[in-house]
């Protein structure tokens, strides 16, 4: 049982149990429902939390946007060519500090998915990213940016304008900044898509996003020839928060209440404040240099490898 | 036995080992077993058969239709670097397996044995008609090029090299994307190389990078787009996401000569789609035009 099933089962239960007459008995089986939540609702597999990251409730970029700053400006358009909805960017103070604030929005219905695009920028998205950045360090603005994408949309307009070259950019653009850039996944965090706006000195997931390379349904169908193996591919991929934390990919994880971000919306919100201005008052005390320094030598040490270092036997010649 | 001594014979036997992984011969065999059996192959794009023999005399180019064949990162560099002026650098990198895929150290294997390259890159000290430079070669035999840790660390190392000799960048890309086996990390190392660029690039030294048949995915979208001049070979698939991709989603057929260079071109994103028989003496004009003692 998969956890949208158990979620799906627990609200039969409590529908049923609503009906029920007798007072104590209700108690009594709410009760029971409660322990079955904190028994069953934590096991979570890789593909549970794929699910929850997906989850129609969950809440969107927006929402955390309007919690946090409540005098969200959002500014629009790429000056090239158009504004991309799927990308959300403005200015806003968090109690009563200026950041540029750039996020993925996903739609919670089927219309404003298709005004959104499934939060899968085209390239002019990512320059409108690109050019509020630039404004965040000419300003010497704080950067946060908010990732929550399936990936880049691959599409006939995409590749004509450039989504490789609109991608690379950031990333150099990113390497280049000098004020604190923090990024927080809340969702899906898909390939270059997510990367693109995630270049950061810090990197923060919720506990039930995912972040990876591709979807586990592509892995599956690229590497395994069999796309319904989805739930064994995201078990191998090691796409989840804890994972990642423990590859030192991303540098902390924001507890979710149980079940899922969208069972208290309000506590989510409060942590991920409380997570982004603890790792901004820490970034902070950096000056330009040093956090430029700090991302670029972050990057620097990822992978996963081995060297036995010919080199200073003065290479080989061919 | 002292310290130096050991350190002496360790290099000794290094040096022998070396000796056995770039034997020149080894290469050759391994191109000979690589090739698929017969004297004549099919050119995808006009459907004659061609002498193999001819072909490799002409530079991988199909004589009737001048479709560029892929070519190996050896033989690239054979044809763009000057005889005996090429050192191969960043040497000795172990790929490993971070998500324990199952078969993939065996995939590593065979394809090393079959290209006798330890990944699908190679970078080094060259001259290109009398100009040195930092060279890099991805090869799209080694599972199509793909860019995982490795790759994305000699990618790094170099801008690295490149910036401690102050000297330009040539990269000849073609891959087909970050490796998914490696997962996460091969995704980073998106950022990992366009950091590396960005830093050869804060030095005011040139890259130029020229995209060839096929660049694709994660390395299109970092280290390949981000040369201060880029180029390509005729022909050539160069996009984010693979047609196969674009048209899944987008449930359409794609327009003829969709993703290829003279497209890009058109749109904008390269500066000029050179033939590979020009390639050579192109280049060199760009680095000359770049020489420092010019300034």
């Amino acid at each position: 049982m998969n956890i949208l099933e158990k979620e799906r089962h627990l609200k039969e239960l409590e529908e049923k149990i609503n009906k029920l007459g007798n007072r104590r008995i209700v108690r009594k089986l709410k009760e029971e429902v409660e322990n079955y939540k904190k028994t069953e609702m934590i096991k979570l597999t890789a593909w549970d939390r794929v699910l929850l990251a997906r989850h129609p409730n969950r809440p969107r970029a927006m929402a955390y946007i309007n919690y946090m700053c409540p005098d969200f400006m959002e500014l629009h358009g790429d000056r090239l060519y158009s504004d991309d909805r799927s990308i959300i960017g403005g200015i806003g103070s968090i109690d009563g500090m200026p950041f540029t604030i750039i996020a993925q929005q996903k739609g919670s219905s089927l219309e404003e998915n298709l005004e959104r695009n499934f939060a899968m920028p085209h390239p002019e998205g990512y320059r409108k990213a690109l050019r509020l950045m630039q404004q965040a360090e000419k300003f010497k603005r704080p950067i946060i940016t908010i990732i929550d994408t399936p990936g880049a949309y691959p599409g006939i307009g995409a590749e004509e304008r450039g989504q490789g070259q609109a991608i690379a950019n950031n990333l150099l653009a990113m390497s280049n900044l000098t004020v604190p850039v923090i990024a927080v996944v809340i969702g899906e965090g898909g390939s270059g898509g997510a990367l693109a706006l995630g270049f950061a000195n810090k990197v923060l997931m919720l506990e039930n996003s995912i972040y990876s390379i591709l979807s586990p349904e592509g892995y599956a169908s690229i590497l395994w020839k069999d796309s319904s193996k989805s739930k064994e591919a995201a078990e191998a991929m090691k796409l989840t928060a804890y994972d990642l934390e423990e590859f030192n990919i991303i540098d902390g994880i924001i507890k979710e209440p149980l079940g899922g971000a969208h069972f208290d919306k309000e506590t989510t919100f409060f942590e991920t404040k409380r997570a982004l201005l603890n790792e901004y008052f820490k970034l902070r005390r950096l000056s330009g240099t040093e956090l430029h320094y700090q991302r670029n030598n972050k990057v620097r040490n990822f992978g996963f490898l081995q060297r036995f270092n010919y080199d200073n036997l003065g290479g080989i010649k061919r | 036995m002292n310290n130096i001594s050991k350190a002496l014979q360790n290099r000794k036997k290094v040096k022998e080992k070396i000796k056995i992984l770039y034997d020149e011969g080894s290469y050759i065999k391994a191109q000979k077993a690589d090739v698929p059996k017969g004297l004549y192959e099919k050119c995808p794009k006009c459907n004659n058969s061609i002498n193999k023999k001819t072909n490799i005399e002409n530079d991988y180019i199909c004589k009737h239709c001048g479709n560029h064949f892929r070519m190996r990162a050896i033989d690239r560099i054979k044809y763009i670097i000057d005889d005996d002026t090429f050192v191969e650098k960043g040497i000795g990198y172990i790929t490993l397996n971070p998500l324990f895929q199952d078969g993939y150290e065996e995939k590593i294997a065979s394809y090393k044995k079959k290209t006798s390259l330890d990944e699908a890159y190679i970078y080094g000290y060259g001259k290109i008609s009398g100009e040195p430079c930092v060279i890099g070669v991805m090869d799209s035999y080694f599972l199509m090029g793909s860019m995982g840790s490795v790759v994305g660390e000699k990618v790094a190392k170099t801008f690295e090299y490149a910036i401690y000799k102050k000297l330009p960048v040539v990269i000849f890309t073609a891959s087909g994307g970050a490796r998914m086996q490696e997962g996460i990390f091969s995704l980073m190392q998106m950022a990992k190389t366009s950091a590396a660029v960005a830093k050869h690039s804060n030095m005011g030294l040139l890259y130029v990078s020229v995209l060839t048949h096929p660049t694709t995915g994660g390395v299109t979208a970092s280290f390949a787009t981000l040369g201060d001049i880029i180029l390509a070979e005729p022909n050539a698939l160069i996009g984010f996401a693979g047609p196969r991709v674009i048209k899944q989603t987008i449930n359409q057929d794609l327009p003829e000569g969709f993703q290829k260079s003279e497209f890009l071109l058109e749109k904008g994103f390269l500066d000029q789609v050179v033939h590979r028989k020009e390639l050579k003496p192109t280049l060199g004009k760009i680095l000359s035009l770049h020489r420092g003692d010019r300034r």
